[in-house]
Order: structure tokens, then sequence, then C-alpha cells
């Protein structure tokens, strides 16, 4: 790519980005009620997990399917200082140990298990929502990554982490809130959560979180490590022989991944006052996976428009017609893998994107003026690395 | 958690456990033996095994209620009907499946597990719509039921026995295909060397859908095994996927003889630890043993080392 | 001979067996500063293993690899490019789905850790190196196309770019020049003999004239051992050299 080529790349991504801002900041919310505001402001949340999955799936050559549980531990993070909030000695008098999380005191615990103690604090929970999906990643990339497991083992460990995971919150309902999850979230700081006020805010700094999600990713793909993780997808073994420690890099993209996902379950406990571990197993997690797949692994953007569409659709389907959904999600894997590998985000490249240039062209001729060499222009949607995958 | 307990109970508890882990043994050992052809031989994951299996179990279980409603007189033999068709039921499905999907993607592993993973929906829906949600069980003909009694403290379950004898033998006709056969030596030369095999003139094309038709059909025949010892329903493949691959992975892919032998430390660990803390601790410790395991051992417990 | 001297590379009861079979059994070998060695022997005497040893490609079951005070067998695979030993593949393979120049971006020795390369930005030093080594490797009119898109004689061309601009202090060139046309070969030779100056290089290399034409001195391997060492003359007069070549 010349300088000329990576300008009109990177201002076509800036395009999208405003494209992307634009539908989520303000067409969205001047079209859409609240109750499906709320939704899409659910999707959104899914996103966090899809960028981070373009980042070390597409990228990075990593395919995890446990992503739900990063997913649920920023969502769990959260749900646990909001949880110690609304049980304080006065509101659970009833309880046979006032103060402590109702679910407690029904499996009959008497005192707040000392992991739930930090929890008290916000900050505390705020950055246990990035570090402790990231400490979690980090000590499987550090076990994985060292020793080379790679590929379909990788995911397949990942998998069984995604199941230990829930079976162990279901198990330990005592300190989890089991099936149901941590549940009845009310207030943050006082601030009532469930209002239609609040909801709308919350819809807010979940877009914008993301769209900071979005420019973070921008910023690592497009700098030296981005190109190392090209590199690398292609020719693990060449860029060791490059001087670079390929397990650093891996473990540093997972990290990232997971950190993302953390934030958006966090979004999603305070969206929705709840967590539970319907998030953590291996099905929600693998689902992720198509929310990036459908969006085209390759590109940041597509996995926004993936997690929103692939939603949307559930959401309609299963309303209409509960028994296709499965039928249709099953086809949605098997399409993307087999015929639309890139998914939106390269249909968009290669059937939409290349009409620009002509209509700019058709203007230009029409106003009597010769195309010039630069308006080879470039799709808003998708990013132009997308053109270079399998 | 031995405290109320005096040693000839322990005893007693120990084998009972052991034989119920031994009957879990044989549902991991049918269900990894095809795993382990397909993901061992090919290096295909195929994520839709379990719903292969449980194609197995409504097969077996249609034949049954057949036999039942118009030939009771047979009824103690539709067993071997059952699974001779649940084999090649699946079998069939299976090499429908490589035709038209897994052959495209034989260079994209990460990308068969989605492929095939949304297979496994498909077909899960497809058992919900046909069979219903809920679970479904076969009449055990007589000669399956009851138990002995051993002490007085211990019985064994015939049918438990039974399913026991069927995946040693099954163990044994696996084995004998992939390396007392012809047919297997070719199927392990595509393996080894797909150039070289098409050049000494196997139709490596063919081969590759037979071994994994051969793999599905074990999986139906699991599933046929399956139905001795527990009900079935649209989802009960995907219970056991993730175990059935830590199964396979734990024993090094490529050994048979790995394969069985991680099978039966995993199932006899998680029942014996079942019976003292609860059934998901059990299991979560089964699990993270195992994951740990494998993160220090990545190869598995048999593997040779190998030039790269 | 003693370890203790000025060799860049010494290599000493090395030892490493694939599934009990000895590819490389108790070798020593030792390198001087700007030496440019061949090692020559029979297909299987373990010549690339050697080389897959040193870069830390396959680990040894026994014996050492010292590179300029440093145990190499001890050490990663980019711990060893960091400390200054190259390789050249046999295969080319360079980085498809990159440009030209970002290939031989990625193969400058800076910003080689997570941060280091997250932080890192193109400085005019890298620029000129890279448009330099370019114009070295013929491909300065090419810095911007996918590497993907280049002629196998360009591939293998570039990846020699991408061993320039890491600059290592020894070198290590499997099979240079196998699978090459007269004129590519010729290329290459000329290029290779410019890269190969103020360092240590270890060739595998069967085209004997190319051999003779670079080598300081030969090792001759056979099953996994060192069978003679020395001048070209001297190995080519050696019996046993001559038997393991012909006798069979």
């Amino acid at each position: 790519m010349n300088a000329a080529q990576s300008t009109a790349a990177s201002r076509s991504f800036w395009l999208g980005f405003a494209l992307l801002a634009g539908l989520i900041l303000l067409v969205f919310p001047v079209l859409l009620d609240s109750f499906r505001l709320n939704l899409v402001g659910r999707y959104l949340t899914y996103a966090f997990v899809a960028v981070g999955l373009v980042l070390c799936w597409g990228y990075g050559g990593i395919l995890s399917l446990g992503q739900g549980v990063f997913f649920g531990l920023g969502g769990y993070c959260l749900a646990m200082f909001l949880k110690l909030e609304s049980s304080t000695p006065e509101a659970t008098a009833i309880q046979s140990t006032p103060g402590i999380p109702d679910f407690m005191d029904w499996n009959q615990i008497t005192a707040l298990p000392w992991f739930w103690e930090p929890f008290n604090y916000l900050p505390v929970a705020l950055i246990a929502v990035l570090v402790v999906p990231a400490v979690f990643a980090y000590v499987i990339g550090v076990a994985m990554f060292k020793r080379r497991v790679s590929g379909v083992y990788f995911a397949i460990i990942t998998q069984a982490i995604a199941a230990i995971m829930t079976i162990l919150i279901i198990g330990q309902q005592g300190y989890t809130g089991g099936i149901n999850g941590i549940t009845d979230l009310r207030t943050l700081l006082g601030w009532d959560i469930r209002s239609e006020s609040a909801k709308t805010i919350l819809y807010f700094v979940n877009a914008v979180l993301l769209l900071g999600a979005l420019v973070l990713a921008r910023w690592i793909l497009t700098s030296k490590l981005g190109r190392i993780l090209v590199a690398m997808r292609g020719k693990e073994d060449r860029v060791r022989f490059s001087g670079y420690s390929v397990a650093n890099f891996k473990i540093f993209i997972f990290c990232v991944a997971a950190a993302m996902s953390g934030v958006g379950g966090a979004m999603f406990t305070l969206q929705f006052g709840f967590m539970s571990p319907s998030f953590v197993g291996i099905v929600p997690s693998i689902e992720m996976v198509i929310f990036a797949a459908v969006g085209g692994r390759l590109s940041i953007l597509g996995a926004v428009y993936g997690a929103l569409i692939v939603n949307w659709a559930k959401s309609a389907l299963s309303e209409a017609f509960p028994e296709l959904w499965l039928f249709a999600m099953g086809a949605l894997f098997i399409a993307v893998v087999m015929a639309f590998p890139n998914g939106l985000a390269g249909l968009y490249s290669v059937y939409v994107a290349p009409i620009f240039p002509r209509i700019r062209a058709w203007a230009q001729r029409t106003r009597g003026m010769a195309p010039s060499a630069t308006s080879a222009s470039a799709p808003p949607l998708a990013e132009p690395e997308v053109s270079n995958a399998r | 958690m031995f405290d109320g307990y005096t040693l000839g109970e322990l005893g007693s508890i120990l084998a009972m456990q052991g034989f119920a882990g031994l009957t879990l043994f044989s549902v991991f050992v049918l269900m990894a033996l095809g795993l382990a052809i397909i993901f061992g031989q090919m290096g295909v994951i195929n994520m839709a095994h379990g719903e292969f299996m449980i194609l197995g179990a409504y097969v077996t279980y249609v034949v049954s209620t057949v036999f039942a409603d118009f030939m009771p007189a047979l009824f103690g033999s539709y067993f071997f009907l059952a699974m001779a068709l649940a084999f090649v039921t699946a079998g069939a499905l299976g090499a429908l499946v490589e035709w038209a999907m897994i052959r495209h993607l034989y260079h994209r592993p990460l990308d068969t597990l989605l492929a095939t993973w949304g297979l496994s929906l498909i077909m899960q829906q497809v058992f919900r719509s046909v069979f219903g949600a809920r679970e479904v069980g076969v009449t055990l003909p007589d000669w399956l039921m009851g138990s002995f009694q051993l002490t007085d403290l211990i019985e064994v379950p015939i049918n438990g026995l039974f399913v026991m004898a069927l995946t040693f033998l099954i163990a044994l006709g696996v084995y004998l295909i992939l390396f007392r056969s012809r047919w297997g030596n070719q199927s392990r030369a595509v393996v080894q060397n797909r150039a070289m095999a098409g050049a000494v003139g196997i139709d490596t094309g063919r081969m590759d859908r037979m071994t994994f038709a051969l793999g599905c059909g074990i999986a139906g025949v699991a599933g046929s095994a399956f139905t001795m010892i527990g009900s079935t329903g649209p989802t009960a493949g995907q219970l056991y996927i993730v175990d059935t691959f830590l199964v396979v992975v734990f024993g090094g892919a490529q050994s048979l003889l790995g394969t069985i032998a991680s099978a039966f430390v995993i199932s006899q660990s998680q029942s014996t630890m079942e019976f003292f803390l609860s059934g998901s601790m059990a299991k979560v410790l089964t699990l993270l043993t195992v994951v740990v395991i494998l993160m220090l051992r990545p190869q598995g417990l048999f593997s040779l080392k190998l030039r790269r | 001979m003693p370890a203790d001297n000025k060799f860049v590379l010494s290599i000493e009861g090395l030892t490493v067996s694939f599934d009990g079979f000895k590819a490389v059994n108790d070798l020593s070998l030792y390198v001087d500063e700007n030496e440019i060695r061949v090692i020559i022997g029979p297909n299987g005497a373990g010549k690339t293993t050697v080389l897959d040893l040193i870069c830390g490609r396959t680990k040894a079951d026994a014996g050492s690899i010292v590179f300029k005070d440093k145990e190499l067998t001890k050490m990663k695979e980019n711990q060893i490019v960091q400390a200054g030993v190259g390789r050249f593949f046999q295969n080319p393979s360079v980085y498809e789905e990159l440009t030209v120049y970002e290939n031989l971006e990625l193969s400058y020795p800076r910003g080689r850790s997570v941060f280091g390369a997250l932080f890192f930005r193109p400085d005019a030093e890298l620029v000129e190196r890279v448009e330099e080594v370019a114009e070295t490797i013929f491909l300065a009119d090419h810095l911007y196309d996918v590497a993907g898109e280049l002629s196998h004689g360009q591939k293998q061309w570039l990846e020699i770019g991408m061993l320039l601009v890491q600059d290592p202090a020894l070198m290590m060139l499997d099979e240079p020049v196998a699978g090459m046309s007269v004129t590519e070969r010729r290329q290459t030779a000329e290029l290779l003999h410019r890269i190969i100056q103020d360092r240590s290089v270890i060739v595998v290399e069967h085209d004997m004239n190319f051999v003779a034409d670079i080598a300081h001195r030969v090792t001759v391997m056979h099953q996994g051992s060192v069978l003679s060492e020395g001048s070209m003359q001297h190995v080519q007069s050696d019996p046993r050299v001559k038997e393991v070549y012909l006798g069979h």
C-alpha cells in the first residue's frame, strides 16, 4: 500500500466510522421507541465482544470460543458492586443476616465472602471490569501460547473453560447467585438505573464507549503491531525468525479482546440490571463468534453491524417463528463459512464499494471534468485490509 | 469428606462408583472412537459429532417402537437391527456432509469447527421438530433388565455390562479396521502423505469421505448403545461434545490406545468424585484438571516427538 | 579444540533424536569471526537439522551451542534472532499479505517487544535503510506491491533483503540457490557475495560450483556427525568423503 492508498484507506475508515457513529448516536435514538432503543443497546454490548474477536480471531488467528467468559466476568464485577449497594442492612432487614446479598442469605451464608469485599468500592469494581477479564486471559494466554497451543486446540480448551465457568457459577449459588445470576440491581451511587432517562443516558454511554473501543482497535491495527499480527496469521514461524515473540503478541491481543468483552458485559449489567451465567457458557460464546463472522472477521466496523443484524434477526425470528431460529442460526454458521468468509464487509467491498468511483467518475464527466487519479476511492464500511484475506 | 463411612462401606462405594464410572467410560470411548478417527486421522473438528450420536439413538428408538408395535415376538433382538441401522444412517449422513461441506474446508480447521457447529444446531432442531423436545427412552428387552447382586452392597446392572461388552467389541473392530485392514492402511496413508497416496493410486477424495462416514457411523452406534443406559433428547449430544473432545485431545489425538486410556482416567475420576462432592463440582474439578494438564503437556499424554 | 577462544559460534556434543532416530549425533563445530563455512553431505546427513538447532526451531537433547558467550540451546527463537543470528529459509517465506516495504519494516531490528511495536513509529533512518535494501535486492520499484504477487525469484530476493535489514552477525543460508534458473542463480550468487561480507556465515548447499566459489572451510556431515572438515581441496581428497558420496 503506498502513501496515497493508505490515505484513501484511512479516509474510508473514518468515513465509515462517522456513518456508524451517526447511526447509533443520532438515527437510532431519533427513530426508535425506548423499548427498541434498549434492545439496540443490548446488541451494542455484544458488539464489544465482536470487535474483540475481529482483533484476536480475524487478525491474530486465535479463535476463542470462550469470549462469553470475559463478557460475564466484566458483567459480574459491576453486578457485584451494584448488588452490594442495594443490599444495605436497612433494605435487607428481613433477612436472617442483613447487609449481605439476598441470594447469599437464601443459601445460609452468614458473612460476605472475602472476594466480595473489594466490590464495596466503585473504583475497584470499575478497574476490575477491565482487569479481571484481562488477567484471566493473560493466565490462559501464557499457559497456552507459550507452549504453542493454538488453532483448534485453543478453541476447544477455551470452550471447555466456558463450560467449567458456567458449571462453577451455577454450582456455587451461595457466592454467585447461581443460575439466576445477580439480579434486582437498582441504583448506581444512588442513581436509579431503571428509570427511563437513566436507560437513555446509559445507551449513549454504551455507544460512546463502543466508538472508543473501535478507535482503540483501529489504532492497534494500524500500528506496527497490527502488521505483525497479519504477518503472524500467515507465517507464524517466520515471525519468530524476524525476532518477535509470537506468544507475547498473541497474549496481548487476546487480553485486549478480553478486556473489551468485559466492558461490554459491564455495560450490559448497567443497562439491564442483572448478569447471569446464560452469557458465559458454550452456546452464547460461540454465538458471539458468529457476530464477528457475519460482519466480516477482518472488519471492526463490520463486527458492530454483525452484532446488530444477527441479534435483530434473532429477536425478530424467535418472536415470530421460534422453530425457525435454530435452523436460521445453523444455516448462518454454514453460509458465512462456506459462501461469505469475509462476511458483510467482504460483500460490501466486492459489490458496493466499486460503485462509488463509478458514480464519482460519472459526476465528474457530467461536470465536464476528467476523473482524477486519486478518486480511486474506498469502501466506507470495510477496511481495505479485507481484500487481503484468504 | 470420608467421615462417617466404615472402610468396608468406602470400598463398596468405590466399587459402585467405579462401575458407574465404567459406564460413563463406555459412553466416552464410544463417542471418542468416532472422533479419534475424524479428528485424529483427518484433523477435522466435527462439532456435530454428538448429534450424529443422537441420530443413532433416535434410530434405535424408532426401531424399538416399530418392533414393539408390529413384531412383539422378536422384541428381544431388535437392538441388533437397530444398531446396524444406526450405523448405516449416521454413516450415510456423514458421507453426505463430507461431500457437501467438509471437503471444501480441509485447509481451514477453524472454519470447519464453526460450520459443523451450524450443522449441529440444524440437526438439533430437526430432532426437536420430529421427536419433540422431551427426552425419549427405549424399552429394554427383558434379558437386559435387572442386575447381578455381588455382595449386599454391590450390585451390577446388566445393561451396563452389555454396553461395556459392546464398547469393547466396537473398539476392537475399529482397531482391526484402521490397523489391520487394507482399507485402514490406505486411510492412514492418505493422512500421512496425501500427494504420495494419490500418486500410488488411492482415490484420496473417496478415502476422506469413507473415513468421515466411518467416524459418523461409529457415533451412530455409540448413540444406539447410549439408549441402553439413558434417555435421549435433542440436545443430549451437546452435553458430551466438549468432554469427548477433551478425552481425545488428552489422549493424544493420534493414538487410539491413548484415547481409551484418557477416557478411562477422566470417567473414573469424575464418577468417583461425584459421590463425595456435588455432581457439578466433580465435573468442574475433572475438566479443570484435564485443562491444566493439557496446558502443561499440550500434545496429550501419548504422542511422539516429531521433526517439524 | 578448546572452547574458550574467539570463535563466534562453538557447537559441542550436539545431539538430537526424533522418535529414536539420531538425526544429529555428538556433533562439534566451530565457526570463526567473518568465516564463511559451508556444510555439505548426502541427504539425511542432518545439515538442515543443525541449522534448526542453532536457530532454536528444534530443541537439542544434549550438547551446547555457544554464540558470542550466549548459550543458544536455552533460548527461544526470537531471542536467538535478537542476539544476532539470522536464517534464510529453503523455501522463501515472506509475508505474502504485506507489501515489500512492510516486509522489510518488520525485519528492522527495532520495536520488537509488544509495546515497542504498538508505539513504534517509522523514522527517517528506517525509511532510508529500507529503501537502500530494496535497491540492493532489485525491488526498489516494487516497494508498495503486495509480496504475494512477486515472482518466485523476487520473493527469494525479498527474503534476502529481510535478512539484510536484520543485519545479523551470524547468517545461516539453507540451499540459497536451489530450485533457481541459471540466470536467477547467477544474480542470487552475486547478491549473496555482497551480503555475506563482514559477518560469519553458515551455508548448506549442494551446488559444488557455488560451494567452491564462496567457502572458506567446508564441513562434510554424514549420519548426524562430522565426517571431514577443512578446505575444499582437503575434503575432496578425503577418502571417507569419497566413500560416502560414491561408495554405495
